[in-house]
């Protein structure tokens, strides 16, 4: 199963600069650690060391919150978008 | 209901002609109230044109002074009012702007001891600050008001716009994310730079919700994150759900009363504003000793963790390796424990990390510039370029 996930600008130093990339997985945990296994400095940046999503990290399939889906066991189809949503918090200075 | 007088009916009149908008419109954006936290790259479009559309009573939060470097974004200010107090600036130029409404300024940091005093007079909270803590505590505050919180936020090419209102059954910020990252996680405009646009984009995107639930016309951003992408120029819309859960907006709240929010960002006293007062530390060193050491035959070695765009704007007059800190985990083994090593960057933040990373490592003979480039420009060569 071939999906598209997009990297936020805020990590894509971690991704050698690629906005977005296309992946084989079934399920948003896989898609995720396999993004990991090529590129592990994003790691730190999505996973508490309990293997937990970071609280400040959000990930969407499609424009639905996995969080309201099955988690990171949420199926992904052929040609669906995940998005990596983090917290942002720039504006003022 | 506030009545238009002839000058502001010739002033308006592109609204009143507007169907939808009307002299109902016009006249309550005059009755209506914002308080924009926050007068910098998202305030300064929302200060502009919340005032040109007749926003009867504008306040200003914002505690800073106008720098030079704001001017690239913060276009209420200008160069004639640099170095003066932020709420000041933008003042002079909205009564300039529109002399019909009402401007109030509040020249303080927003802190959970005023946050809601100061919000209590107005009909909507715009959120457009620059930090973790301070969104934390505008969102708190908002919903125990049951007032809406207009929210903007921006990184680099990318903003983030959606309305939180959960007394209208929308979500808080805290359905959208629940815990800040830690300190460092995530770098700010200042270390991570900021399209000067961009902040003029997602500012009048906020602008154009607040005129939204001012005069009730239209449909709002509750329940809807509009995420904007300079670079690929992309609008894309996700949803948000309230969170039934939500510590503070949620069902059986925990949070009723504001807390410390720098606490709960887990940023340490003594870390935010004191720096000096870490300086008896022995892995910290002032520029000042710094320059002192690079005179000695058996100087250190000077890593610098900054990124290599950084160190083409301004750079110490040695540099002998450059590892950004993001890298630094995995370069570790390129760097001597033996030898002794400054560390620096550009305000002495992330070499504070590259330090505390080392020292982890097993590192000793290591010390971190204090207050990076900025502070060598300030007390050592005043011709260095600070950016």
């Amino acid at each position: 199963m071939a999906v598209t996930i997009s990297i936020p600008t805020a990590l894509r130093q971690y991704t050698a600069n690629n906005a977005s990339m296309s992946l084989e997985a079934d399920t948003v945990g896989n898609l995720l650690h396999g993004l990991i296994e090529l590129h592990p400095d994003l790691g730190q940046h999505l996973f508490e060391e309990q293997g937990k999503l970071r609280s400040f990290v959000n990930v969407y399939v499609g424009d639905e919150d996995i969080r309201y889906l099955d988690g990171l066991d949420t199926p992904l189809k052929d040609g669906e978008l995940v998005s990596i949503i983090p917290a942002i918090a720039g504006g003022q200075g | 209901m506030a009545m238009l007088n002839n000058a502001e009916i010739s002033r308006y009149s592109r609204h009143l002609i507007l169907p939808e908008f009307g002299m109902e419109g016009q006249r309550k954006l005059k009755q209506g109230s914002v308080l924009l936290i926050g007068t910098g790259g998202l305030g300064s479009p929302l200060a502009l044109y919340l005032a040109a559309a007749g926003v009867g009573h504008i306040g200003l939060v914002d505690f800073d002074v106008v720098d030079e470097s704001n001017l690239q974004r913060q276009i209420v200010h200008g160069t004639s009012t640099i170095g003066i107090a932020k709420t000041e600036s933008a003042k002079r130029r909205l009564h300039d702007l529109n002399p019909h409404i009402e401007i109030t300024t509040y020249e303080t940091q927003i802190t959970a001891a005023n946050a809601l005093d100061l919000m209590r007079p107005y009909d909507v909270i715009v959120d457009g600050t620059d930090n973790f803590p301070t969104r934390y505590l505008t969102n708190d505050a908002a919903v125990m008001l049951g007032k809406p919180n207009v929210y903007g936020s921006i990184f680099r090419f990318e903003g983030q716009v959606t309305v939180f209102h959960p007394a209208a059954g929308g979500p808080c910020y805290r359905c959208l994310y629940p815990a800040p990252p830690p300190p460092g996680l995530v770098p700010s405009c200042a270390e991570g730079g900021v399209l000067g646009v961009l902040p003029g984009i997602v500012g009048t995107m906020q602008a154009t919700e607040v005129i939204k639930l001012i005069t009730g016309i239209g449909e709002t951003l509750i329940g809807r994150l509009v995420l904007y992408d300079a670079l690929s120029m992309r609008f894309r819309e996700l949803k948000l759900r309230r969170n039934p859960d939500c510590p503070v907006c949620g069902n059986n709240p925990t949070i009723t009363e504001l807390i410390d929010y720098e606490a709960f960002c887990g940023i340490m006293p003594t870390q935010s504003k004191t720096q000096e007062k870490a300086m008896n530390t022995p892995f910290e060193i002032t520029p000042k000793e710094v320059a002192m050491l690079l005179e000695q035959p058996n100087r250190p070695f000077i890593l610098d963790v900054r990124n290599q765009y950084e160190a083409e704007i301004a750079t110490l007059p040695v540099t002998d390796k450059l590892i950004p800190v993001d890298e630094l985990h995995r370069r570790i083994n390129e760097l001597d424990p033996q030898v002794e090593m400054i560390v620096y960057c550009r305000s002495g933040g992330r070499s504070a990390r590259a330090v505390e990373m080392l020292r982890a490592a097993g590192f000793t003979k290591i010390k971190n510039m204090v207050g990076g480039t900025l502070r060598w420009a300030d007390e050592v060569d005043q011709t260095m370029a600070k950016y």
